[in-house]
């Protein structure tokens, strides 16, 4: 692995959206940012700008109104870039699977390459889940040099 | 042959030098909020990340006023290695400021172009305290080279002392920090998505990274100018000044513009116009 390589799985930069989502999943999102979890000391920083992130943390079921946005900012990311939805809305469309409004999970929009399970995701297991995006990241990148 | 090589020296050298600066930056001030923080090295990570991601161009012209904003800032910083004219570092140090503008204004996006009003603001806020640094150095030495000041055995921090206190606040503007870090919101990222950074993204957003890490190292160069003999304890006064940035960083909030420039043009008329006044008026007594 070279060094641009080596850096992409040292610097995943966040770009965090909430879909329609309870905001139970956004809060512990969050809580990994705060000193008790620290997420920046494996140099994860949360972005507000699409154009900057690498990785794509996202909450709750996908609804009419928000797929359109959500293919726009997958869009805005650029490659290579990882998709992690975080919560059981999320993945799957959760308690609201059968609503009216809603497609269902993440991944009826955008390829998703994590799930993170929970209702909420704890922020251990959000953790988690970006160590295996990044795991996933650098087999991909380490098998595509 | 031999000023070739202290120019192609400091040029290679310099990147690594700001990037271990922004690298204690994060350590420090992840510290300082009773975080862990990320390794020293996290910046250069950061840039090899960046410089690996695929370009998306909204508009190419931005990228010729990146590559000048880069090249000008090296030509700041030979100019300081190779001690030369010091108020023509100052012009030319403004217009990089004003290249990086126009990167920010050559995209269509809103947010583009409210960071570089608000860039725009910064310059006019910190120019006139390095325009009048300038002037104090001229009317303490009588010339505006650099050379002059290092062949100087008194230090320039006895008699410009009010004006070493004027630039520490331009070094607050120049480093991005928290009162007055208004242009590209490294903290409110909700307020201007990334102010005018947000259209530069991938490579392009690692050669303004580098760039940072000139303009940090020609900065805390300008203040390791004020104790120039013997050299180390003008770079010891810099590296403080640099972590006393840090602190006002993390125990201020953010300002708005207007009181920007009101502060940093109140120290700038009041510090460095009565100091070169004192001088002046000195040697005429004397």
């Amino acid at each position: 692995m070279g060094i641009i390589q080596t850096s992409q799985v040292k610097s995943p930069w966040i770009l965090h959206f909430c879909n329609s989502s309870c905001n139970g999943c956004d809060i512990e999102v969050l809580a990994c940012l705060t000193p008790l979890y620290d997420v920046e000391r494996f140099g994860i920083v949360n972005m507000g700008n699409p154009k900057h992130a690498d990785v794509m943390v996202v909450t709750g079921p996908v609804n009419y109104r928000t797929a359109r946005v959500l293919k726009n900012l997958y869009n805005q990311i650029p490659d290579p870039k990882m998709v992690i939805a975080v919560g059981a809305c999320a993945s799957t469309g959760g308690v609201f699977h059968n609503c009216y409004n809603i497609l269902g999970g993440v991944d009826k929009v955008i390829p998703v390459d994590v799930y993170v399970p929970g209702c909420a995701a704890r922020p251990e297991a959000i953790i988690d889940g970006v160590v295996l995006a990044l795991q996933k990241l650098s087999k991909a990148v380490g098998v595509a040099k | 042959m031999n000023q070739v090589w202290i120019a192609i020296i400091a040029v290679v050298v310099a990147p690594f030098i700001g990037g271990l600066l922004a690298g204690i930056d994060r350590k420090l001030t992840a510290r300082l909020q009773g975080r862990y923080g990320p390794p020293i090295l996290q910046p250069f990570y950061d840039f090899f990340k960046l410089l690996g991601k695929s370009k998306i161009a909204t508009n190419r012209t931005q990228f010729i006023w990146l590559i000048a904003y880069l090249v000008f800032m090296i030509t700041c910083l030979v100019f300081l290695v190779l001690q030369q004219d010091l108020l023509l570092l100052v012009f030319l140090l403004g217009f990089a400021g004003i290249s990086f503008v126009l990167a920010g204004f050559s995209t269509k996006s809103p947010y583009s172009h409210f960071g570089a009003n608000r860039e725009l603001m910064q310059i006019l806020s910190y120019e006139p305290i390095l325009l009048l640094f300038a002037l104090a150095v001229y009317a303490q030495n009588g010339s505006f080279m650099i050379s002059s000041i290092m062949e100087n055995s008194t230090p320039l921090l006895i008699s410009l002392w009010p004006v070493f206190i004027a630039l520490v606040i331009a070094l607050t503007i120049k480093m991005r920090k928290s009162p007055f870090d208004i242009a590209t919101s490294h903290h409110g990222h909700q307020e201007l998505v990334k102010g005018i950074m947000t259209e530069i993204s991938g490579p392009y957003y690692a050669l303004v990274t580098l760039t940072e890490w000139y303009e940090l190292v020609l900065v805390l160069g300008l203040i390791a100018l004020f104790w120039s003999n013997p050299l180390w304890v003008g770079i010891l006064i810099a590296l403080g000044a640099f972590i006393l940035e840090l602190l006002i960083d993390n125990v201020n909030a953010r300002l708005t513009g207007g009181l920007m420039v009101r502060i940093c043009w109140a120290a700038a008329l009041i510090l460095c116009v009565l100091n070169i006044l004192y001088i002046y008026f000195m040697r005429g007594v004397a």
